[in-house]
């Protein structure tokens, strides 16, 4: 058993903007079920972060309890993290954000942690529009507890040792439209090609990012009978266009064929250029997607891509009107005004 | 591209960068393993098997491993591979009993060897244990050949050298020392079955510049002036010495000449110092003596007074290549340097001469009046003569003389059994898995990140006192583990099984070089653009798996692959396997021993 990756690197390893090699964005050694979906997701993280040179100073990293919530150890070893209770990472993340809304906060959390025990949080992130991005490492299943049913198994899905599941499964991306979110969407752990730009795109966004990724669980859930396994998902995936996400500071160097293509300029300058986008998809409009996704249920297919963003997004710190500032930049004179002040404000309420 | 074909032993041992190189395939990472293991005697074996001469090669082979190794492609430094090697002679218990054994009856085959270098050597070893008569002739001594009278003692202490050449000779080989052969058909008269000729390149070179007759004894042939040394018959240097050349010769006459009374010893070479034909360990050595070398110096006449050498005049030059990096020296147009000396030593190159073979013995030789061998069977137009080491086709080094001699060995066993010597024998392989239990592996795997180790080195001045004083004094057994550690184990295959994957790109995740990449396939160069992680090494082969239920193919670049197994331990689905590749050259008489079976 190797307890640690070998030093050495591929030499030739291409560096960011930072001069950050894609292997300062590792973690450590995953210590997950070899072949566990979670891995390659951590793999895209650390993609996207290294080619939006991110700091990684700059970023924390959130999870709850669960398989996925273990993950964070493995991405983004020299980043803030903080693992929380059992589904409370979103309030976690509230926190931090309003106390310094200067990083970049990426919650990870699993289909029990997000749709069993923490429903109650996870929707009001989404209500706030707290300015984070949410990743899902969604396999059906409880796989820390050897592999039982969770809420977004669908139903009649078998996991190994289990019957088929007679409950209908909560679909997080349904319900974040429902809730408002301002992004959302889905991908498959088994395709970085289109789950990279996707993080990438959610980062960029300001406001809620939910993108629930399908990651089988090699164990417990990756079997004939199961609608998470690697074959099931390659099979019945069905994508709303390829997203390509260009970065502010790069040059648009690919040209794409015209029609059905739709280009979009990100708050930071940035650039997502949506194409060979599905005829029945408008992805800018709420109710399109939502009945996009319907119609896909209905179908026994699994809609993949970006499925809704709000061009317009506004997040919490907006709505709030909250300073500019993060509190730790605050100094006394900020958040102690004087007397005077406050004289003013007791007047101001008599 | 099309699938890889892993069973095609060719595939896998190419991996193996150093065994690749080296020219006798010696299986380094195997006794690597076993010194690490601290198994030394083993190791001894592995390396004897295959090169004859580990303590030897150990402190002086020229180590073509080492530039190949991978570890020189992740990091500054490659495995001392060599010095590993010494490690081994230098700990290992007897191995009187692990000798072959030869057999009290003979077969009735007289073969003759002409040199007793390390060529001949070898092919009484790989013969005598099938129950060949050998005679060997050489016009020195004591056996060895240039090993003995070319590399000096303070590299190669005589014991180590009489010990192995003595392996040998003990096997009851008849020697005829002292004797120089003058007549290739004398020797044919005598019914030998078949005559190998190892003589070696025993003539070395001069420059006739001016001045150079009047300047009589004070100028030597660098190799002339080894063998005298070692041989006791020169035991001093004037104070002041110039030695002409670049080579690894050149660096033993200058060390020697230091040693033998030199002062003022310089090297002086027309090439620029980065061009310079010696090893750049050898180099360092010289100069950590103290000896400076004057590179871009063209030697122009000797300068001789009253019968007496005063020393040479030198013009300067430089490099200059043209677009096909073709070079050439121009002279800079400075004045004529000059340089005081008591003696030089002329160490510019050596040839082949063969005075001594009648030329209608139907041995062909050709435009450059060299004979004319068969590369691969060391076979001359007289199929009853075979050449071999420097004789076969010019100056080379220890490590392909013994390579030679292996060969040439199969090809006499052939001729005298009556069979095709065009008939090699393939090599003798194994692949096996190294699993022992879930992510558990029967080798070291983990990458230790150790920087390579000094050789610790005598102190200067009583290296430079004795000329028998060896300098280099080899690891000891700790530092010899921790070395042996740095070793990546490249004869351990990551093996792939298409019909298990189920492509879940954990391999491809966890791989810490970007090795390993799932891909659309391509032809070669377009597909190399396609990976995760630059491929732009070419000699290093791409390893491709038939085409996958995505109809992607898996793709991995061998180039620097760490072999640390991570790929196999995250596999959920044993695609991948770590198995240990054994690729051993077979030698004279295996082929029939194993009936010609994969061993």
């Amino acid at each position: 058993m190797s307890y640690q990756v070998p030093k050495f690197r591929h030499p030739e390893l291409p560096v960011n903007e930072l001069g950050y090699t894609r292997a300062d964005y590792e973690g450590a050694i995953s210590t997950l079920c070899a072949g566990c979906g979670h891995d390659s997701i951590s793999g895209s993280i650390v993609r996207a972060c290294h080619e939006l040179s991110i700091e990684p100073h700059k970023i924390a990293k959130l999870s709850g309890i669960g398989c996925s919530s273990k993950a964070p150890t493995y991405f983004l070893g020299k980043s803030h993290g903080f693992n929380s209770v059992h589904g409370r990472m979103p309030s976690v993340a509230t926190g931090a954000a309003m106390a310094n809304r200067d990083l970049l906060y990426l919650g990870v959390s699993g289909d029990g942690d997000t749709a069993s025990i923490g429903m109650g949080q996870f929707t009001h992130a989404i209500r706030r529009n707290l300015n984070m991005v949410y990743i899902v490492m969604n396999n059906g299943c409880y796989g820390l507890t050897k592999g039982q049913d969770s809420a977004t198994a669908d139903e009649g899905s078998a996991s190994k040792k289990g019957d088929p599941n007679p409950f209908g499964a909560i679909d997080l991306p349904g319900l974040a439209l429902q809730l408002g979110a301002t992004f959302v969407a889905r991908s498959f752990s088994g395709d970085k090609g289109q789950l990279v730009p996707l993080i990438k795109a959610g980062m960029t966004h300001r406001g809620f990012a939910l993108i629930d990724v399908v990651s089988p669980c090699v164990t417990f859930n990756n079997n004939d009978a199961s609608t998470k396994s690697y074959e099931f998902v390659r099979e019945h995936a069905e994508a709303t266009g390829t997203v390509d996400f260009v970065p502010m500071r790069e040059e648009i160097t690919t040209s794409y064929e015209p029609g059905h293509s739709q280009e979009v300029t990100m708050h930071d300058g940035s650039v997502l250029h949506l194409h060979k986008l599905a005829e029945d998809l408008d992805p800018f409009d709420r109710a399109s997607a939502m009945l996009a996704l319907e119609r896909h249920r209905a179908a026994g297919s699994i809609l993949t891509g970006l499925i809704y963003m709000d061009k317009d997004s506004r997040d919490l710190h907006e709505v709030l009107d909250t300073s500019r500032r993060p509190l730790n930049g605050l100094g006394e004179e900020d958040l102690c005004p004087g007397n005077k002040v406050l004289q003013n404000i007791n007047h101001s309420l008599r | 591209m099309e699938p890889t074909d892993v069973t095609n032993p060719e595939y896998f041992h190419k991996v193996v960068d150093c065994q690749f190189a080296c020219p006798a395939h010696t299986p380094v990472p195997e006794y690597i393993r076993l010194i690490a293991a601290q198994r030394y005697t083993d190791a001894y074996m592995v390396n004897w098997e295959s090169n004859v001469f580990p303590g030897v090669l150990g402190r002086t082979c020229d180590r073509p491993c080492e530039p190949a190794c991978r570890r020189g492609r992740v990091e500054e430094e490659p495995v001392a591979i060599c010095r590993l090697k010494r490690v081994a002679a230098d700990n290992k218990g007897s191995i009187a009993d692990r000798l072959p054994q030869v057999p009290a009856e003979k077969n009735g085959k007289r073969i003759a060897c002409i040199g007793a270098g390390p060529a001949s050597l070898t092919v009484a070893r790989d013969l005598m244990p099938l129950g060949y008569d050998i005679d060997i002739y050489d016009n020195q001594v004591a056996g060895g050949g240039m090993m003995r009278s070319q590399i000096p003692s303070f590299r190669l202490p005589i014991e180590v050298l009489d010990e192995e050449v003595n392996y040998i000779l003990d096997m009851g080989v008849t020697t005829f020392f002292d004797l120089e052969v003058t007549s290739l058909r004398d020797i044919l008269d005598k019914q030998y079955d078949a005559v190998f000729v190892g003589t070696g390149a025993p003539r070395g070179k001069c420059l006739n510049l001016p001045g150079l007759e009047e300047a009589g004894d004070a100028v030597h042939i660098g190799i002339d002036w080894l063998a005298n040394v070692a041989f006791d018959h020169v035991d001093s240097v004037g104070r002041k010495v110039l030695v002409l050349g670049g080579g690894n010769t050149a660096m033993d006459c200058c060390r020697t000449s230091k040693r033998l009374g030199g002062d003022d010893v310089r090297v002086v070479v027309r090439s620029p110092f980065a061009d310079m034909k010696a090893s750049p360990w050898e180099k360092e050595d010289a100069m950590h003596e103290g000896i400076p070398i004057y590179d871009n110096h063209t030697p122009k006449e000797f300068v001789v007074e009253d019968g007496v050498l005063k020393g040479m005049y030198f013009e300067k030059v430089e490099a200059r290549y043209d677009e096909n990096g073709k070079r050439s020296l121009v002279p800079t147009g400075e004045d004529w340097v000059f340089m005081e000396a008591d003696d030089v030593l002329m160490a510019i190159g050596q040839e082949n001469a063969f005075p001594w073979i009648e030329r209608d013995l139907g041995i062909e030789f050709d435009k450059w009046d060299m004979p004319v061998v068969d590369t691969t069977t060391f076979q001359s137009s007289n199929d009853k003569v075979f050449f071999g080491g420097d004789a076969a086709f010019g100056p080379e080094n220890v490590i392909t003389a013994v390579a030679h001699g292996h060969q040439a060995a199969i090809s006499i066993d052939l001729f005298c059994r009556g069979e095709s010597v065009a008939d090699r024998p393939p090599p003798r392989t194994n692949l096996l898995s190294q699993k022992m239990g879930i992510h558990e592996w029967s080798y070291d795997n983990a990458v230790e990140a150790d920087q390579r180790y000094i050789v610790p080195l005598a102190p200067l001045d009583k290296a430079l006192g004795d000329r028998r004083v060896e300098v280099e004094l080899g690891f000891d057994q700790d530092t010899g583990f921790k070395e042996a550690e740095r070793c990546l184990n490249c004869d351990v295959q990551t093996v792939f099984e298409e019909s298990r994957c189920i492509e879940c790109d954990a391999c491809v995740d966890i791989c810490p070089t970007d090795c390993i990449s799932f891909v659309d396939n391509a032809e070669e160069s377009e597909l190399r653009a396609r990976l995760s992680a630059p491929a732009g090494n070419l000699a290093q082969d791409l390893y491709v798996s038939e085409v996958l239920p995505t109809t992607r193919v898996m793709v991995k670049d061998e180039n620097v692959c760490l072999h640390c197994g991570l790929c196999a331990e995250r596999c959920p689905t044993t695609a991948w396997d770590m198995q240990k590749f054994l690729y051993n050259v077979t030698k004279a008489g295996q082929a029939q021993q194993a009936g010609g079976v994969s061993a």
